[in-house]
C-alpha cells in the first residue's frame, strides 16, 4: 500500500492478510471477562490492520461523525466488498477491526443482513453503538452500508 | 452546609454506571440540576402554565410575574444597573449572535475586531461572520507562553483602535482566567467596546457588572445549575437600547401596519417570540439555589478541588497539563502523552467517569497548542474530594491499559 491509490489487489491482500487474525481477535472479545480484557484485546486487535500511509489518510475517505480521524476505503471485487480502514485512535480501530471481521469480504446479500447491534452485543460492546458516540462506530457502519448499496 | 448535604439535591449525581458509581466531571459542559429547579418547572408546567405578558386572566397573570421576578432577581445577582438590562436568550451562543447581528450596521471595511484566542466558537464564529457581511477586519489576540492572554500584544492591538473586543471571563478548555476588570479599563480608554463571554465564570465566580466595566456580558443557565434552553445578555442600557433586533415578531413590537412598524422598548424588544417560560422560572430558581450557599466558601472549596486536580494529574506519569494555573476556575485539561484523547474518554468512560474529551469547541486554541484534542476534567459545586480520587484512580487504570 505504497501507491497514492488503492488497487484491487491492496483490498484482496488486506482481507486476505487480517482475516485469521481478526478472527482470532472476534474470539479473545466475546470471551473477555472483564472491561479491562475487553479493551486491552480492543488495542492489540488495533495492531492488526496495516496503518493507512499518509497520502491515503484523506479528507475524502475520512469517516464523518468520529470524534478521532478515521478512513475508510471501499472496493467490490466478484461481487464481494472489500474494505480498508485506518484510524488515529487505538480503541477505534480495535472496533473498526472488529467490524471488518464481520463485514469484510461478504456479498450484498449478506451485507444486508449484517444486524450491527446484535453483532457488538455478542462482542459485550453494544454500548459503543450509538448515534450520539463520539466513537464514530455508528457513522462507520452506515457508511459501509452506503457503500454496499451503491 | 456541609458538602454531602448538597450534593444529595443534585439527583442524577447517585447513579451507578454498571459496576461504577457516576464520577460527574463534564460541569463545564452542562451542570447537573438540583431539585428544587427541577421542581419549580414541573410546578410551572402543573400550575401556572400560561403565555406570558398577555394577562386577560389570572393564569397569565401569574406565569408573567413570575417570568419578570426572575428578570429582577438576575438584576441583583450580577448587579446590573437595571432590569431592562437583563435579556433573556436561548444561551451564551445566542446573547452573542444577537449582539452581533444588532450591531452589525455599525461596522465596515476598516474597522477592528479583536477576539481572544482562547474564545470558544461561540464567541468567535458570530463576529467572524459579521466581519464577513460588513468587511471589518476580525484579529486574535494572542496568548503568552502560559497560555495566558498576552498582555503586550495586547495593549500594541489596541493601539489599532479596534471597535470590538471580544474576550472569555474563564476559558472552557483550560479554566484560565482573564482579568476583565483591568482589561475592559483599556478597551474603554481605547475607545472600543468589550464583550465578555461568561458562560464558564458564572458558576464559580459572584458577578458584578458595574465592578467588571464591560459593556456587554453573555452566559447560560444550564452551566449555573438552571436549566438548558435560557441564558442572558446583559449590556449598557444605552448600548442595548440601539441594538438592530435579530428577531422580530410577536412580544417586541409597539404598532404594526403593512405600511411599516415600531418596535417596543427594552427588554421585550430584543426578546420576540413567546420566551422559554418554564426555563426562565427554572434559572430563576438556580439562582435564588446560588444565592443560599456561602458562595465564598464553596469558590474556595471548588478551588482546593482544582489544586488537587492539577496535582494528582501531574503526578501521574505521562500526563500533559496545558495552561494549568493556581488561580485557574472550574477545568483542567489534559492529555496522556501519545495517546489519543478518545481513548482515554473511553476508557475513564468504562469506569463511571464522566469529562469530556475532543477540541471543546476551540479549535484555533488546539491548534495554538499544536494538539488535536485534549480531555477536559471540570468541577461544580457538588464535586467532592472522592469524585476527584475516584478520577485519578480511574485515569491510573486507563495508562496502565494504554500501556504506560
Amino acid at each position: 500500500m505504497t501507491e497514492q491509490t488503492l488497487t484491487a489487489a491492496d483490498f484482496i491482500q488486506f482481507a486476505k492478510q487480517t482475516q485469521a487474525p481478526l478472527a482470532d481477535l472476534f474470539e479473545a472479545v466475546s470471551s473477555a471477562n472483564n472491561w479491562q480484557d475487553r479493551y486491552r484485546q480492543l488495542m492489540q486487535g488495533a495492531k492488526l490492520l496495516p496503518a493507512l500511509p499518509p497520502e491515503l489518510q484523506t479528507e475524502a475517505a475520512r469517516v464523518r461523525g468520529c470524534e478521532s480521524a478515521a478512513w475508510l476505503y471501499h472496493c467490490q471485487v466478484e461481487g464481494k466488498h472489500l474494505f480498508i480502514a485506518d484510524s488515529e485512535a487505538r480503541i477505534v480501530k480495535g472496533l473498526i477491526a472488529l467490524l471488518l471481521h464481520a463485514v469484510n469480504n461478504s456479498d450484498s446479500q449478506t451485507l444486508a443482513q449484517f444486524e450491527p447491534k446484535a453483532y457488538l452485543k455478542r462482542l459485550g460492546l453494544e454500548g459503543q453503538l450509538s448515534p450520539s458516540r463520539s466513537n464514530g462506530l455508528y457513522a462507520l457502519i452506515s457508511r459501509i452500508i452506503e457503500l454496499s448499496r451503491e | 452546609m456541609s458538602t454531602p448535604q448538597l450534593r444529595a439535591q443534585f439527583p442524577a449525581l447517585t447513579q451507578m454506571l454498571g459496576d461504577y458509581p457516576l464520577v460527574y466531571l463534564d460541569t463545564a459542559a452542562t451542570s447537573q440540576k438540583p431539585q428544587r429547579v427541577l421542581e419549580a418547572m414541573a410546578r410551572f408546567y402543573r400550575e401556572d402554565c400560561a403565555n406570558v405578558h398577555r394577562a386577560a386572566h389570572q393564569l397569565s397573570a401569574r406565569a408573567t410575574q413570575a417570568y419578570e421576578a426572575v428578570r429582577d432577581a438576575l438584576q441583583h445577582f450580577i448587579h446590573a444597573a437595571r432590569r431592562e438590562e437583563i435579556i433573556f436568550t436561548h444561551g451564551t451562543t445566542e446573547a452573542i449572535n444577537l449582539l452581533a447581528w444588532g450591531l452589525g450596521e455599525r461596522f465596515g471595511k476598516d474597522d477592528l475586531i479583536l477576539v481572544d484566542s482562547c474564545a470558544h466558537h461561540a464567541n468567535l464564529l458570530p463576529w467572524q461572520q459579521l466581519a464577513k457581511r460588513s468587511g471589518a477586519r476580525l484579529e486574535p489576540i494572542p496568548l503568552d507562553k502560559n497560555l495566558r492572554l498576552d498582555k503586550a500584544a495586547f495593549s500594541l492591538l489596541l493601539q489599532q483602535k479596534p471597535k470590538l473586543v471580544a474576550l472569555s471571563h474563564v476559558s472552557n478548555v483550560l479554566g484560565t482566567v482573564n482579568d476583565i476588570q483591568a482589561l475592559c479599563q483599556d478597551i474603554r480608554a481605547a475607545g472600543a467596546n468589550s464583550v465578555v463571554d461568561g458562560a464558564q465564570a458564572v458558576a464559580h465566580l459572584p458577578l458584578d457588572m458595574q465592578q467588571l466595566g464591560c459593556d456587554f456580558y453573555a452566559f447560560s443557565g444550564h452551566k449555573m445549575y438552571g436549566p438548558s434552553g435560557i441564558g442572558v445578555l446583559w449590556g449598557r442600557y444605552e448600548l442595548l437600547d440601539t441594538l438592530e433586533p435579530l428577531l422580530t415578531g410577536g412580544e417586541m413590537i409597539k404598532t404594526v401596519s403593512f405600511q411599516g412598524s415600531t418596535f417596543g422598548d427594552l427588554p421585550n424588544r430584543l426578546e420576540a417570540g413567546t420566551p422559554p417560560i418554564a426555563e426562565v422560572i427554572g434559572l430563576g430558581e438556580a439562582v435564588a439555589f446560588l444565592k443560599q450557599q456561602d458562595r465564598q466558601a464553596l469558590a474556595l472549596a471548588e478551588q482546593k478541588l482544582l489544586s488537587k486536580l492539577q496535582q494528582g494529574l501531574s503526578a501521574i506519569a505521562g500526563v500533559e497539563l496545558y495552561g494549568a494555573h493556581r488561580d485557574n476556575l472550574g477545568a483542567v485539561a489534559f492529555n496522556l502523552k501519545g495517546e489519543h484523547h478518545q481513548d482515554v474518554g473511553i476508557l475513564l468512560d468504562q469506569q463511571g467517569i464522566a469529562v469530556r474529551c475532543g477540541h471543546h469547541c476551540a479549535m484555533p486554541l488546539m491548534s495554538l497548542m499544536g494538539i488535536k484534542g485534549c480531555c477536559r476534567a471540570s468541577v461544580g459545586i457538588y464535586t467532592d474530594e472522592q469524585d476527584i480520587k475516584r478520577f485519578l484512580d480511574a485515569l491510573k487504570a486507563s495508562a496502565e491499559l494504554l500501556g504506560y
